[in-house]
């Protein structure tokens, strides 16, 4: 395999006005969030400083959405962890960090790349059953926040009534609560899963 | 995020991270405007890693829609209710009809109750009152006859799209045909689409059985979508958000979902004389979300040209679209 790393061509130039582009939106987050798990795995695998995994993650998917306003690419799997490892060696190239000894070792690579997606195939009442296990696991004012504002259908103005708060408090509950979420539901539902 | 707190010094991506919850919440939870949008929609065309971080939150924040079915199981009858809202307006407008046929138009389709041919122009849409208390709906281009007297009902969709709400009568189940099959009511309202040999039938509510020409047979449960396409019959069930884009032709919209420009032109064309025609097979693949009035091309056209970025040739009685 070529080591020359294939940079995504980011900032490429040409600001296309179709950067909201729904269908790059959609792939990204029906093909790519579900490997999120597995690729925080990797990249927990191959990256010392624990402290930059999610802003790796972060940069893996600004330089996958990149490419795919080009084009979207066949197999989502097979080119976000292309594309993680490119990162990865890229930053050990840049930063003169010391290179993981992990990084040479493909083997780990195909294992997460053949890890299936957590969330294929998931029938209704799983999904109901992780977002209620993703929900118990967030801080419980974050929690009760989301849940008024979600599930009662409450606004932020009642919630923070509901809650004899103030309406900024609600804010930062609720931020947290969406990020928590995300975490949760995307790149950390290992110990939902194996309930399973 | 395995038990510890969050890193200290926040990094660029975490920031990012926090406005786009912020940008997230006040849509979600405050008051929204256009004006909020239209700066929402600037932090997004920003950079890449601002679209990121909001479409990955966001796609976390509306799976928590589904959570309302939760609430459903603790019985709460606000979110019930709320749930159960599509239905509801289609039974109302089902007993509507039934008032409306007693007074009004009833008798006179009892009077000459032999087979009577509707037809509807390309864009248009009608309303039927059969005499039996039933009601169909025809969308464009469809032709329907029906025939229903003392003793007998059924309806022959010859072309087209029909949305049936029939009145249950054990005794005289409702039967439509299209393209040789038949469907039976078992106490129904039923959509059915005859696409060029292609024939759709859609069960909203209630229970419909398909006879095939050839003897195949199968019942429909409510959400259930059967294909009969050379006389082979396929099943898929479809959630109700999708029905109800399916059906919005009754209000006079088109709804689109990540529904190709392919699709999404072959719909329009089923309502207008000036064809819509997609030129490059890349282009046929991207895909739209929108409602857009039936008849109005151009809201399509400029979305297609304005938003996606496409070329869109104005050329007599066509429309071409391409990269």
């Amino acid at each position: 395999m070529a080591e020359t790393p294939e940079t995504e061509r980011k900032n490429a130039g040409e600001t296309p006005a179709d950067l909201l582009a729904p269908e790059v939106e959609a792939w990204f987050v029906h093909e790519v969030l579900p490997l999120e798990a597995a690729l925080m795995q990797f990249l927990e695998h191959n990256w010392r400083n624990r402290n930059d995994i999610a802003d790796l993650r972060q940069d893996v998917y600004e330089r996958v959405c990149d490419a795919a306003h080009k084009e979207i690419p066949a197999s989502a799997k097979a080119f976000v962890f292309r594309v993680a490892r490119n990162l990865l060696i890229d930053r050990v190239r840049k930063e003169h960090v010391v290179p993981i000894e992990a990084m040479a070792d493909l083997d780990a690579l195909e294992v997460a790349i053949d890890m299936p997606g957590p969330e294929h195939n998931v029938i209704a009442r799983d999904e109901l059953r992780r977002l209620q296990a993703a929900l118990d696991r967030l801080p419980p004012r974050c929690r009760e926040a989301l849940v008024l504002g979600r599930i009662e259908g409450l606004t932020g103005r009642q919630i923070a009534q509901r809650m004899s708060v103030t309406e900024q408090a609600v804010s930062i509950h609720i931020d947290h609560a969406i990020r928590a979420l995300a975490n949760v539901l995307y790149g950390d539902p290992a110990d939902i899963r194996r309930k399973s | 995020m395995s038990g510890g707190e969050q890193v200290a010094a926040p990094s660029r991506a975490m920031e990012i991270e926090a406005q786009a919850a912020m940008w997230l919440r006040r849509k979600a939870f405050w008051d929204w405007t256009a004006q909020e949008q239209a700066e929402l929609d600037a932090w997004l065309k920003e950079a890449s890693a601002h679209r990121v971080a909001f479409w990955r939150l966001n796609a976390a924040i509306t799976r928590t829609e589904r959570l309302s079915a939760l609430r459903g199981a603790e019985s709460d009858e606000q979110t019930k209710k709320k749930s159960r809202f599509l239905p509801l307006i289609i039974r109302a407008s089902a007993v509507l009809a039934i008032v409306c046929v007693i007074g009004a138009v009833g008798r006179s389709y009892y009077r000459n109750s032999l087979t009577e041919d509707y037809q509807t122009p390309v864009g248009g849409r009608e309303v039927i009152n059969l005499g039996d208390g039933s009601r169909v709906e025809l969308n464009t281009d469809t032709v329907l006859r029906t025939n229903v007297r003392a003793g007998v009902r059924s309806a022959e969709l010859v072309r087209g799209e029909a949305y049936f709400q029939i009145r249950h009568d054990t005794a005289h189940p409702f039967v439509v045909e299209a393209d040789g099959h038949r469907v039976v009511d078992l106490g129904t309202e039923f959509l059915v689409r005859d696409d060029l040999g292609h024939l759709e039938v859609t069960l909203v509510e209630g229970r419909a059985r398909i006879d095939t020409k050839t003897g195949g047979s199968v019942v429909l449960k409510p959400g259930d979508v059967a294909s009969v396409i050379a006389d082979k019959i396929s099943m898929t069930q479809k959630p109700q958000a999708i029905l109800a884009n399916q059906l919005g032709w009754r209000s006079g919209v088109l709804i689109f979902k990540y529904t190709t420009l392919a699709d999404a032109a072959s719909e329009f064309n089923r309502y207008n004389s000036k064809k819509l025609v997609i030129a490059d097979q890349a282009s046929a693949r991207r895909t739209i979300v929108g409602t857009f009035p039936v008849d109005d091309v151009t809201a399509f056209t400029d979305v297609v040209q304005d938003v996606m970025r496409l070329h869109v040739a104005n050329r007599g009685d066509e429309i071409v679209i391409s990269r």
